[in-house]
């Protein structure tokens, strides 16, 4: 089996499996007291913020890997995370504005959470874009690793320059030193999805990488 | 060490005197902060908002355009009969070419922003009498962040298509945050609040430009290597 069989194969699976994430959430979750029906896009919104920052987080390894070892397929690998990471980026931010409008009562807040996804964003944007302006192979490899490093130690500093502003955003429920906040089955579902989310972004990450591997082969990479 | 420091110090030279001798690039970034200044002024309602509330906002939004309008032309003038590629084979360090551009783009910016200043100051009618001592150290302090950045990115989108689009677009988002501390440690200091309420924020920008210069230093050499 080729590798862009494998990952439709992989994407694929995940997709049922994603039917499976709403059918979970939507009927065998139980409903939120105080946000009603509004909390159940939670269970896409969290895992697509975690896929996003996943993206990110393997473009920047990629990137520093790249530059060490000079091996493309590293800078393959990272341009297809960050194609894969930019749509995950974008469920986030369209989800997080829908839950946000009922809950909070705004579609956005300068909240730092909201703003490191936004600058998420456009990392990931500022980084296929340059991709996309630079025709020499070595040369694109080259620039677009330098600023994948430099796109993953920005986001401390942005995240820690907007924390110092009062925060909306609920705070985490599941990574944090205390025991979850979140009770038992609607954990369960959150979990799910999130290996659910993981598994998309894998399958996708496969297709595109398969995809740059053919465009190569035919001298237009 | 003092080799490396020698060497930048001789292209920096190099980089600044043509800078000042032909004045043109430095007279737009001048003529360029005036106008924004200026139009800062028309795109408020005076009567509505005090000047001091948005004072800082205006100078550094002011300063961000300045500096990236400096940036773009940083390695633009190497281009120019492969001047560049004279300089990467001359027996110089990588180290030494990046902290040269770095110094000469920070001066550039910085002589850019000692004209924009006054400037801030008679149109706005911002009191700085008191705190210009402090306001000069955060300026340099948040241009020395601003052009780290900025040095490391103008050496690679020179060769790519839409150069001067390319930087605002990569360069911007790494610029908010020392934008971010700048503003509140200029409006502590315009407020005539002491600064060491915001020291978490001073922190944050010297930091930012430790953490950056190293990342660029260490990330040019892939910038420029064939």
């Amino acid at each position: 089996m080729t590798l862009a069989q494998r990952g439709r194969w992989v994407t694929g699976t995940a997709l049922a499996l994603l039917v499976a994430v709403y059918v979970r959430a939507l009927v065998f979750t139980p409903v939120e007291r105080f946000q009603g029906l509004a909390q159940k896009i939670f269970y896409l919104h969290v895992p697509a913020a975690w896929s996003a920052m996943l993206a990110m987080g393997l473009v920047g390894l990629a990137s520093i890997l790249f530059l060490l070892m000079k091996d493309y397929r590293f800078d393959r690998f990272a341009a297809a995370s960050a194609e894969v990471g930019t749509v995950f980026a974008l469920v986030m931010l369209t989800t997080g504005p829908i839950w946000a409008k009922p809950i909070w009562g705004t579609w956005w807040t300068w909240d730092a959470r909201l703003t490191l996804t936004l600058f998420l964003f456009f990392l990931f944007v500022g980084y296929l874009l340059l991709r996309g302006a630079v025709a020499e192979a070595s040369l694109r490899a080259h620039y677009s690793a330098v600023l994948g490093i430099c796109g993953l130690v920005l986001l401390p500093f942005v995240h820690l320059s907007v924390y110092l502003f009062r925060t909306l955003h609920p705070q985490p429920v599941v990574l944090k030193p205390s025991a979850p906040s979140l009770p038992g089955s609607m954990l369960a579902t959150l979990l799910f999805s999130f290996g659910v989310f993981t598994l998309l972004y894998v399958g996708f990450v496969m297709q595109r990488y398969a995809l740059a591997l053919a465009r190569e082969a035919r001298g237009d990479g | 060490m003092g080799d490396v420091l020698r060497h930048a110090w001789v292209i920096a030279r190099k980089d600044l005197v043509l800078e000042f001798r032909s004045r043109t690039a430095l007279v737009s970034a001048a003529v360029f902060t005036a106008l924004v200044l200026t139009v800062f002024n028309f795109g408020r309602d005076p009567t509505a908002v005090a000047t001091v509330d948005l004072a800082p906002s205006i100078l550094w939004v002011t300063f961000t355009f300045a500096a990236m309008l400096a940036l773009n032309r940083a390695f633009q003038l190497e281009l120019e009969n492969q001047a560049l590629d004279g300089l990467l084979v001359s027996p110089i360090s990588r180290t030494s070419l990046f902290w040269a551009k770095f110094f000469a783009n920070w001066v550039f910016v910085s002589v850019v922003e000692a004209i924009g200043l006054p400037l801030f100051v008679l149109f706005f009618d911002v009191p700085v009498g008191g705190v210009l001592l402090p306001l000069v150290g955060v300026i340099a302090l948040a241009t020395a962040g601003f052009v780290a950045v900025g040095t490391l990115f103008s050496a690679m989108v020179i060769r790519t298509r839409f150069a001067e689009l390319m930087l605002p677009v990569l360069l911007l988002p790494f610029l908010v945050p020392p934008l971010i501390g700048a503003v509140q440690v200029t409006a502590q200091l315009l407020g005539g609040r002491p600064l060491s309420e915001v020291t978490g924020w001073l922190r944050l920008l010297a930091a930012f430009d430790i953490v950056f210069l190293t990342l660029a230093t260490l990330l040019f050499p892939a910038t420029v290597n064939e």
